[in-house]
């Protein structure tokens, strides 16, 4: 079992390594969409300065749907996601898996890259380290609630725009406590509570979404 | 409804040919079979114990081959096998692993599937029976398709031995396929 999930894993990664294009397009939607807004709504520090945590999240949010089309998509067109439900380790293990090579490989990048996009912003250094946090605790709770999402419109026509109105819902708690965690820290306060409830939709969804989505992907490929 | 009224019992050391026309619903029995498809009424046993509630238990002991080759393109023909393997729970050794395929003539090295014909991916695809000796339950859905006679001559060598060892092998095809087994039996579909 644990064999297999490692081998998933590896799997994953090594297809990314191959295909480096598809992560560095999530990667530098997230940087550009960032990048836009200072040029829309102009150069004044303080503005800026409250703004990021914000912007920075919804960008975090959209260039992390980007990338969830394809995380069941492909294995189901060449017939290895048929393998793998077939396979010698439970169904919930292999989603479970999946998901965490989809976020090492679209989400792990964006918390490495977000200091970075904050310093356009000239948010204050101190606060760097509550962002990152948020967003090392937020990012995997999204691609969690996103690969459920996946797999119940794989195969569907139209299946992109449907997984969008599915899934961003969702994502409105992790938004806000994501965004409001740096906002209590900007002002002053502590930003614990908002990273303890980020920290247990992570457990929460971590227990709860694989076994969502090994029944999706087999209603799917019935 | 593709078909009704169906009820069949597969033992090691028989083999089964599902035959019927395009659309009979050949694909599906397998599927059906393998446990992927719930049929709407009717249900599939192994060992006696309905396979639904066997799940992980029952896929160990089965290899399904579908239409797609089930190969990564962007893997090799090594790395497909090793990680295919490793997913069905077979241990493999690396030696075993490269004698398949030699026996299969894919080209060594570091050459990715997608670069490969059509053939050569079937056959990247059959490498695994190879390795899958002591997996009791073959069900192969046109393992023949789009494979030269050489590679055809090997598959059914490979599922006449997998008779002969005790196992059982089902199979859809349309082309002529000529294993010697033991026990041959034939459901008609359509």
């Amino acid at each position: 079992m644990i064999a297999a999930a490692r081998c998933i894993v590896a799997r994953d990664l090594l297809l990314a390594l191959r295909r480096r294009s598809d992560v560095a397009t999530a990667l530098l939607f997230f940087v550009i969409v960032a990048s836009l807004f200072p040029l829309g709504v102009g150069a004044e520090p303080n503005l800026l300065r409250s703004i990021a945590p914000g912007v920075i999240w919804v960008a975090a949010l959209l260039s992390s749907m980007l990338s969830l089309g394809r995380l069941f998509a492909a294995d189901h067109a060449d017939g290895t996601l048929e393998q793998m439900l077939l396979g010698a380790a439970p169904v919930g293990v292999v989603a479970a898996a999946k998901v965490l090579a989809h976020w090492l490989v679209s989400g792990l990048p964006l918390v490495a890259i977000a200091p970075l996009i904050a310093l356009q912003y000239d948010l204050p250094a101190p606060l760097y380290g509550t962002l990152v946090l948020s967003l090392l605790l937020g990012t995997p709770v999204l691609s969690l609630i996103g690969a459920v999402g996946a797999a119940l419109t794989l195969g569907l026509r139209g299946g992109g725009v449907l997984l969008a109105l599915l899934v961003l819902p969702l994502y409105v708690p992790v938004l806000i406590f994501g965004a409001g965690s740096v906002d209590m820290a900007a002002a002053g306060l502590s930003a614990s509570g908002q990273l303890q409830l980020l920290a247990a939709l992570l457990v929460v969804s971590a227990a709860f979404a694989p076994w969502a989505i090994a029944a999706a992907l087999r209603i799917s490929t019935e | 409804m593709l078909f009704r009224g169906l009820s069949f019992t597969l033992s090691g050391g028989e083999l089964l040919r599902v035959a019927g026309a395009n659309g009979s619903g050949k694909t599906s029995l397998l599927r059906i079979l393998c446990g992927l498809i719930t049929p709407d009424a009717g249900e599939v046993r192994w060992h006696g114990a309905p396979i639904h509630g066997l799940r992980e238990e029952y896929a160990r002991q089965i290899v399904y081959l579908g239409h797609a080759p089930a190969v990564k393109g962007d893997l090799t023909a090594a790395e497909n096998l090793s990680i295919a393997c490793t997913l069905a729970g077979l241990t493999a050794s690396p030696e075993a692993a490269r004698e398949a395929l030699a026996r299969f003539d894919l080209p060594a090295g570091e050459i990715p599937v997608r670069r490969l014909s059509q053939g050569q991916r079937r056959r990247a695809a059959l490498a695994r029976l190879m390795l899958a000796g002591t997996v009791p339950l073959w069900l192969l859905d046109e393992p023949f398709a789009a494979l030269d006679r050489s590679a055809a001559r090997l598959t059914e060598a490979l599922i006449a031995s997998h008779v002969a060892g005790g196992g059982a092998v089902a199979y859809t095809t349309h082309q002529e396929a000529n294993i010697r087994a033991g026990m041959l039996r034939v459901v008609e579909l359509g």
